[in-house]
């Protein structure tokens, strides 16, 4: 297999994260389920750096936002699928 | 075979050379450490130390008008890292008498050589001359000390990651779970900590305990830590604490997500049998264990480190640096932008499974290899570069 631009932890993630430097905006991602070993495609909307997360699917403010197929938070504004997720929109439900 | 390449085998049993103590223990290093009850004895211990190349000095902040709880757990931290089967023979400095040997008989217990010395009443020169003395007998003593083939079953394997990113989630946490679900069922001492970093976490790690009796302990601990410490003291929601910076930098964003990827380290199988106070020393026997710390690189694999545990295995997304002066610290990356640029850090490189060109399985493989070879004397990075990072956990202000 191709090494993928993006990983996903587990099939009911709303976010995965990239795993190559230097990606970007327009890139059709192959995207792999480590969980399963599934892959999908997804455009990326922006440039986002290596470690840090694309929305899978649209999310609106309030939405949580799963990872390892569990909640990491909520969404503090409207995410598009292909778009940055970070603490500029995403934020804890803790503390 | 060869020794040191980390495949030697004893009937047909992975093993490795160690020193074994005068209690059973065993050690993969063979310091003899000056070790300062007080921040005011720290110039006498490096006194010595310079005075007796190939001595270690282990200068510390604290030791004065600390009381209760916060005192005890000086004294346990202490205790243990003389103990600590990776330290052969010990010589303890104090401002007095009293509490220099308590530390010393604490040690003593081992039955490894241990020796005090009060600086009240003598001044800095003459007890600097008299350590002196006693710390070269004692380390031309632990030279000539053999090591043996012991099984992998006298391993003492720690954990604890830092400067974590997504990649530690994806790559070099799993790595280490895949080393304790193969090392851990072996009869090797494991042990995870980190209590505020397993929130968000916390009905996962509560689930892994081995039993229900446990799994409450481990619930009581966290809440603890989260209703004494975190709730008592925070003046905002720790979001540049808990993620840090760099953890931010790394693409983590929340507390929750950082937790479940600090959990990935106690890998799919294992249980963890007990929960240990801060520098406890596992009872139950081999197996996982929980020890409540702070996420603090150096406090937790100092109070790991004085538990007993002698080879310590760290993830690290964005490249924390940190060693300990007397356990070996293995790091482990999964990031190859900090493969690339910080490369002299990093111990084994498991970048392998973000582009899905190596399974976890292989990646806790070349783990168990680095453990092997580590405990047979290989210097890891962290060593080689001279990180001795030794911090004391206080628990609040002193008297």
């Amino acid at each position: 297999m191709a090494a993928p631009q993006l990983l996903v932890h587990d099939k009911k993630d709303t976010v995965g994260v990239v795993a190559v430097e230097g990606l970007k905006a327009g890139t059709n991602m192959l995207c792999v389920i480590t969980a399963n070993n599934s892959s999908f495609r997804l455009k990326s909307k922006m440039d986002v750096p290596i470690g840090h997360k694309v929305a899978l699917v649209d999310i609106k403010t309030g939405d949580t936002v799963w990872k390892y197929g569990q909640d990491i938070g909520k969404a503090v504004s409207n995410i598009k699928k292909g778009e940055h997720v970070h603490v500029h929109n995403l934020k804890t439900k803790r503390w | 075979m060869a020794k040191g390449n980390g495949k030697t085998k004893r009937n047909g049993k992975q093993s490795f050379w160690g020193w074994r103590r005068e209690n059973g223990r065993v050690g993969v290093r063979n310091h003899v450490i000056i070790l300062p009850l007080d921040d005011l004895s720290n110039a006498a211990c490096e006194a010595v130390a310079n005075n007796i190349k190939g001595t270690l000095a282990i200068p510390h902040a604290y030791g004065r008008l600390q009381f209760g709880e916060d005192l005890e757990l000086h004294f346990r931290t202490l205790i243990g890292t003389g103990s600590n089967p990776n330290v052969a023979a010990v010589v303890v400095i104090g401002i007095e008498d009293g509490w220099t040997k308590r530390v010393v008989d604490g040690i003593k217990k081992t039955g490894k050589p241990v020796t005090g010395f009060g600086i009240e009443g003598t001044g800095d020169i003459m007890t600097v001359a008299k350590a002196s003395r006693v710390a070269k007998d004692y380390l031309q003593w632990a030279s000539e000390l053999q090591r043996e083939e012991c099984g992998v079953e006298d391993l003492w394997v720690s954990t604890k990651c830092g400067e974590s990113d997504t990649t530690t989630g994806l790559a070099s946490c799993p790595t280490v779970g895949n080393m304790y679900d193969k090392l851990i069922p072996k009869g090797i001492y494991g042990v995870f900590g980190e209590t505020s970093e397993i929130t968000g976490a916390e009905h996962l790690a509560k689930a892994r305990a081995i039993n229900s009796k446990v799994g409450e302990k481990w619930m009581k601990t966290w809440q603890a830590y989260e209703d004494d410490v975190i709730q008592a003291h925070k003046t905002d929601d720790l979001s540049e604490s808990q993620p840090t910076k760099g953890n931010i930098a790394g693409g983590l964003t929340t507390i929750e997500e950082k937790a479940l990827g600090n959990l990935e380290k106690i890998g799919r199988k294992c249980q963890y049998i007990d929960v240990l106070e801060p520098a406890e020393a596992p009872r139950k026997g081999p197996g996982l264990y929980y020890m409540d710390t702070s996420s603090a690189a150096a406090e937790c694999v100092t109070l790991m480190a004085a538990g007993g545990y002698a080879v310590h295995t760290f993830p690290t997304g964005q490249g924390n640096v940190i060693g300990n002066p007397i356990v070996p610290v293995i790091k482990i990356s999964g990031n190859p932008k900090t493969i690339r640029t910080m490369s002299e850090h990093i111990d084994v490189d498991v970048s392998g499974i973000l582009r899905r060109e190596q399974t976890i399985s292989q990646a806790g493989d070349s783990l168990i290899d680095m453990i092997m070879r580590t405990a047979n004397g290989r210097l890891t990075a962290a060593e080689s570069l001279g990180h001795r990072e030794f911090v004391l956990t206080k628990l609040y202000r002193s008297a």
